[in-house]
């Protein structure tokens, strides 16, 4: 169980979340359901003043939140500050796309809702105006005709129907339009739209502007109102029977009603000043001047940005977000960043896995000749697009260092993190960094082509020669897997088994074939570190998320002087 | 990303405006509104625009996901042929289903939702898109072939294939050749 919230952390998080949604509509349901100053407006709607307010302060409470996860500045921010903290705490902040959709489904739901109670009570405020209802709802209804008194019923005119009245009023017309905003929103971000066709997704997402401008207003016109006291007061069990006399009897003066404080913008103007910062600082990166060091188009058709930005400084494993305003001047993609923070650039791989990816490749490749230029400066003269690079943003990979044990598991492209990783060990080891917890790596690549080794089998060969001379072979286990493998590559082993190096990658490891065996790997960790705390990193597919996450909480040991496993993923 | 399938989002959009159409059409009826016989109307064309909606049209490029369960709906659409598969024609019945949901209060969002997805199934159309079904191809089954009946010509056991000796009928083919092309170490 301890370990379940361990490797489970959002959870935990989650359900403090609903704790507060399921608070803010109980209090607020029964706030409205039975406290006095209400009894009269309920007396025209009914159980549905509940059912609307309940929904509107979970709303409040949600529609400030929606905002705050996708402050990737501002998250890097607290990242920062919670250095102190544990590193469970921080590991959640990586989980931001997802609590941002868990809070937008919320919102959707209590939308609905609320859209519905209120159209209840549009209908029946109408109809009592109308006078269809008993004695009472139509006092009090009339009440706000005549002078010295204050309406209950917002809809003051008889001749009026409950849709002009809403096209009219400014929580109607606001609700409709941030009601269609929002369902414009949700029916782009569906997995389907948001996957295949990005833009759609991204411009459609920008209708946000209109529903916070229409959320800060919905409330202004006052709409629900309650009873004020008034001198003498008016006694509401006892008038409530004689509404005909109502001002003639002294304890039954006319009741006297008000609007309630809009509140929402309290809740919102605080996210939306953040986020309009966060997009300032977006556009200032923007701006700023980034140079190309060098170049490099591997064979495998990945390409390999150098780059240098002033004032750029960066953790192992973070990532950065590349625009490239010849191509689109609104689109940024994330990158992870495969240089150490002990080099002076910073450099990406990028591989062509669709327009944007594949418009980048072509406009550095010029023709294919010329595959590499190492001079800074140079891509003026070249004719290089500019780029906008915005960044770097923390993600669990900066953690490895603290684990006395990692295993770092990269599949496919997913390599790249650690990319870094491996390279910043390397410098470290070479200062002898007094900062590096780590006395053991496990690494484990996954991946499908042989080709896809090579560009990244330098590093690792370098990385293996530089332990050698120390006499530290042990710190870095690693175990290659080639998933994508056929009779003749089996036979090509066969043959060359005897050989010291490995005959795909030149590595003293041998390539494994086909899928690791889970079970067997962690057993192995777990046996040769029996008291340890192991920290396993992912940056791969959602399915081997789930199987290596199921394995962390499977071999953790309760006892806490044993082994432990905690799992860390990053997902693009 | 590809080229924008415009259809993709108009039957999210549809979908959910057929949702929000037959949600406001039960609050009308329930709640015995006035003029609730457009709200019964709106029951309806929610109802009929949802199934006509749920199976997700095929993807021009790239794997399509089908919704779950979608495959009975997809063959009584499908059907319909020229009648479903053309967006003008379901930009037309939206935009005609829609109307009645204007003259009362709980069914203006599905109106105005279902004119959107109108919208957007008219530039679909514009862009040349059409529906098709999502169905699974049949595996088409390799007949096996007459040689089976025959003695294997290399019957096992088999060196691995760098090593396998030519037949000595093809003097040229016989000459040895290197499984692994031999490089010298500098």
């Amino acid at each position: 169980m301890g370990n379940w919230v361990v490797n489970h952390g959002l959870s935990t998080f989650i359900v403090v979340w609903m704790g507060i949604n399921i608070f803010l509509f109980v209090y607020f349901f029964l706030l409205y359901d039975s406290s006095d100053r209400f009894l009269y407006t309920r007396h025209l709607l009914g159980s549905a003043l509940s059912w609307a307010r309940a929904p509107a302060a979970v709303l409040n409470f949600n529609c400030m939140l929606i905002l705050l996860p996708v402050c990737r500045n501002l998250l890097s921010l607290i990242r920062g500050s919670f250095m102190c903290c544990g590193r469970s705490l921080r590991k959640q902040l990586d989980k931001n796309l997802t609590f941002h959709k868990l809070v937008a489904y919320m919102i959707a739901l209590m939308t609905a809702v609320h859209t519905i109670a209120h159209l209840l009570n549009v209908e029946w405020l109408n109809n009592s105006r109308h006078g269809v209802y008993d004695e009472l709802s139509t006092t009090l209804s009339e009440l706000g005709d005549e002078q010295n008194t204050s309406y209950l019923n917002p809809i003051r005119s008889t001749t009026t129907t409950p849709t002009m009245f809403v096209f009219t009023s400014i929580a109607g017309l606001t609700g409709v339009v941030i009601t269609l905003a929002l369902v414009l929103i949700v029916t782009s971000s569906m997995e389907v739209i948001r996957r295949n066709y990005f833009e759609v997704f991204w411009y459609t997402h920008h209708l946000f502007i209109v529903f916070f401008a229409g959320l800060v207003f919905h409330g202004a016109g006052r709409i629900v109102r309650g009873q004020v006291t008034t001198d003498p007061p008016h006694n509401t069990s006892y008038c409530k029977d004689i509404p005909d006399e109502w001002g003639q009897d002294p304890s039954c003066p006319i009741p006297q009603f008000a609007g309630g404080f809009p509140q929402t913008w309290m809740f919102v103007i605080g996210p939306m000043v953040i986020y309009l910062f966060e997009r300032l600082l977006r556009f200032i990166r923007y701006i700023q001047k980034v140079t190309y060091r060098k170049i490099v188009i591997r064979p495998s058709k990945v390409l390999e940005l150098q780059l240098v930005k002033n004032g750029f400084k960066m953790e192992v494993g973070q990532y950065i977000f590349i625009n490239c305003p010849a191509i689109s001047p609104l689109e940024w993609h994330p990158f992870t960043l495969t240089s150490a923070p002990e080099e002076d650039f910073f450099s990406v791989h990028i591989r062509s896995a669709g327009d944007w990816t594949q418009k980048l490749i072509t406009m550095h490749h010029c023709g294919g000749s010329c595959t590499w230029y190492e001079k800074p400066s140079l891509g003026r003269s070249l004719g290089l697009p500019r780029m906008g690079v915005d960044g770097p943003f923390g993600t669990a990979s900066e953690d490895v260092f603290d684990y006395e044990v990692s295993m770092l598991v990269g599949a496919g492209i997913g390599v790249t993190p650690f990319a870094s990783i491996l390279k910043s060990v390397w410098y470290k080891f070479k200062d002898s960094n007094p900062k590096l917890r780590t006395r053991k790596i496990y690494f484990y690549w996954l991946c499908r082509e042989t080709h896809s080794f090579e560009w990244f089998a330098d590093l690792l060969q370098g990385l293996e020669k530089e332990m050698e001379e120390r006499g530290m072979g042990n710190f870095l286990t690693y175990k290659l897997y080639l998933t994508g493998w056929d009779q003749s590559h089996a036979a090509h082993v066969m043959v060359h088994f005897d050989e010291d190096t490995d005959v795909i990658t030149g590595l003293k490891q041998k390539t494994h074939y086909g899928r690791p065996n889970w079970d067997k790997e962690f057993e192995e960790v777990r046996k040769d570190n029996p008291t340890s705390v192991v920290g396993t990193f992912l940056c791969g597919p959602e399915a081997l998320a789930k199987t290596l996450e199921k394995k962390c909480v499977k071999y953790s040991n309760v006892d806490p002087r044993k082994t432990k496993f905690y799992f860390n993923k990053e997902n693009f | 990303m590809g080229k924008i399938e415009w259809a993709m989002w108009a039957n999210e959009q549809a979908l959910a405006a057929g949702l929000i159409y037959l949600t406001g059409g039960i609050v009308g009826v329930a709640g015995q509104f006035r003029g609730w016989q457009f709200a019964a109307f709106g029951v309806a064309a929610g109802c009929f625009v949802c199934m006509l909606e749920y199976p997700r049209g095929k993807r021009s490029k790239g794997t399509s996901v089908a919704r779950t369960g979608q495959y009975c709906f997809t063959v009584c659409v499908k059907a319909f042929g020229p009648l479903t598969q053309n967006y003008y024609v379901r930009a037309l019945l939206h935009a005609a289903l829609s109307v009645p949901g204007g003259f009362m209060l709980a069914t203006v969002l599905g109106c105005v939702c279902l004119g959107m997805a109108s919208l957007i199934y008219l530039s679909a159309a514009i862009h040349g898109e059409h529906w098709e079904p999502i169905l699974l191809t049949k595996e088409v089954k390799t007949a096996v072939g007459e040689s089976i009946k025959e003695p294997p010509s290399n019957p096992p056991p088999r060196p691995p294939a760098e090593l396998r000796r030519k037949r000595v009928e093809d003097v040229e083919g016989a000459a040895y050749v290197n499984p692994m092309p031999v490089i010298t170490n500098e």
